[in-house]
């Protein structure tokens, strides 16, 4: 059998070669994502109605068109520019991983923002006001008020966000980049068995029951508050908060 | 820039009626499959509310393998594993042919697959919504269980399902753009059969863009006025 790569005996060492590619696209686009998304949220939410505008045609537009279709305008038709063909960013865009990297980040961006502005919304704004009246100006008062909350608010629905993207990166063996997907799928065409298949989804289950895992822990971490103090080591004055 | 108009007109010079035709195969996909993902959705419900031990697991199993793994890789496992899986069936019953399933019917089992376990959990959800109360209330009126199925139960799960099923049937819609790896000529196949005899990938794969945008957005318009319709006789702060 003749692949592009060395090829293993074993079939899931054979899929584990597309494993860097899945973990380091998710990773990649919902690192980046996660930031432009909290920019996107803030824009929504800003009182200047065109913004609020350009804001909602993105989420939009993002939301409303399958991912594959953006993968493919991406991949194909930003090539078809000259001026993108000439610009520095021809070097990055030529390449199939940074388009995957683009289109994954840009879709994952506008359902983020949305999960952000939940979030944002979702804080009482007796907490602002209550901020305004410690004297605390807008940044201090959302680096140490609104946003914190706001996280731990959109945490369950990042996480669902999460999951969404493992998932997703698979779309990225259309545009020949050789994911587990990919190397699956070339495996049970070539040897008529769907074992790779089912390993490649076993892979994808592990990952996306790490990352909700994980989420959960941190969605404990993040929410001491909420949680029945230990017995035994509750503070005296703690109780008599309580008490009121 | 490309001519817009020539390269997207109707009939044989152009490439116009090929993309409708696409959308009309999208949205027949995504009308059975979202028609299939619903009963299989409510015999997931079925199976995680039920009472027998252990049955409840045999759902969690599904909703948890189908909402975990790639959609595509679903739909490959289908499209190369579900004729041989058909063969085997038919062996039992003493045929012996070759089976081997087409794009279509790949692309309406996977959709019906995947969109039933997320409609199981929508379905589950709206079952539990309705109040435990109304359920005595009908036993104390004398009501066998089929009565009380089909005239307290079913009507407000329905009502209560509407919102998640309308994401369910988003998602569904979206999903048919990865049946054309599979060689179903619904709208992204057709958009990149066009582009590539043609060199003019903006044209269609925007025009697939603009395509999936109107059946998202009427689609919307539909589901927003059946939730009207069904919750007419409901009253809201």
């Amino acid at each position: 059998m003749t692949t592009l790569f060395d090829h293993p005996d074993n079939t899931w060492e054979l899929i584990a070669n597309g494993l860097p590619w899945t973990l380091s696209l998710a990773g990649g686009s919902l690192a980046l994502g996660f930031f432009l998304a909290i920019g996107l949220a803030l824009v929504r939410l800003s009182p200047f109605r065109p913004l609020q505008w350009v804001a909602y045609a993105y989420v939009y537009l993002f939301r409303s068109t399958p991912l594959l279709v953006q993968i493919f305008l991406i991949y194909y038709g930003l090539g078809q520019f000259e001026a993108v063909q000439k610009s520095f960013m021809w070097p990055f865009l030529r390449e199939a991983h940074w388009c995957a990297v683009l289109a994954l980040t840009l879709n994952t961006t506008a359902y983020t923002s949305e999960i952000i502005r939940g979030g944002l919304l979702a804080v009482p704004w007796g907490q602002v006001e209550a901020a305004k009246a410690c004297g605390m100006g807008m940044g201090l008062r959302f680096r140490r008020v609104v946003f914190p909350q706001a996280i731990r608010q959109a945490l369950p629905a990042y996480g669902n966000e999460i999951v969404l993207m493992v998932k997703s990166t698979s779309l990225v063996s259309t545009i020949t980049i050789l994911d587990m997907t990919l190397i699956a799928r070339k495996e049970t065409s070539a040897t008529f068995s769907i074992e790779p298949l089912f390993i490649a989804a076993v892979f994808y289950l592990v990952i996306n029951f790490l990352a909700t895992r994980a989420v959960m822990w941190l969605e404990y971490r993040m929410s001491p508050d909420l949680r029945e103090a230990r017995t035994g080591k509750t503070l005296p004055d703690q109780d008599v908060v309580r008490a009121h | 820039m490309a001519d817009w108009m020539s390269l997207l007109a109707w009939g044989d010079s152009g490439w116009g009626d090929e993309m409708i035709r696409g959308a009309g195969w999208t949205l027949l996909v995504a009308v059975i499959a979202f028609a299939l993902g619903i009963v299989v959705g409510i015999a997931g419900a079925a199976v995680k509310l039920s009472q027998v031990p252990f049955v409840p697991l045999l759902g969690d199993v599904y909703t948890t393998l189908v909402r975990g793994v790639p959609d595509l890789i679903t739909i490959y496992i289908i499209f190369f594993g579900g004729g041989q899986a058909a063969m085997a069936v038919a062996r039992l019953f003493g045929h012996t042919g070759y089976i081997e399933f087409d794009a279509l019917t790949t692309g309406v089992l996977a959709l019906g697959f995947i969109s039933g376990a997320y409609a199981t959990e929508v379905i589950r959800g709206a079952v539990m919504a309705v109040p435990k109360g109304q359920i005595e209330a009908a036993k104390a009126c004398g009501m066998n269980r089929r009565t009380m199925f089909r005239r307290i139960l079913v009507p407000q799960v329905a009502r209560y399902a509407l919102p998640g099923l309308g994401n369910v049937w988003q998602l569904t819609l979206k999903d048919t753009s990865l049946i054309s790896v599979v060689g179903l000529t619904e709208i992204m196949r057709q958009a990149f059969v066009a582009s590539g005899s043609t060199k003019q990938p903006i044209v269609f794969f925007v025009s697939a863009a603009v395509l999936y945008l109107a059946l998202t957005s009427l689609s919307n318009k539909v589901f927003d006025r059946v939730e009207i319709v069904a919750n007419r006789g409901v009253r809201r702060a």
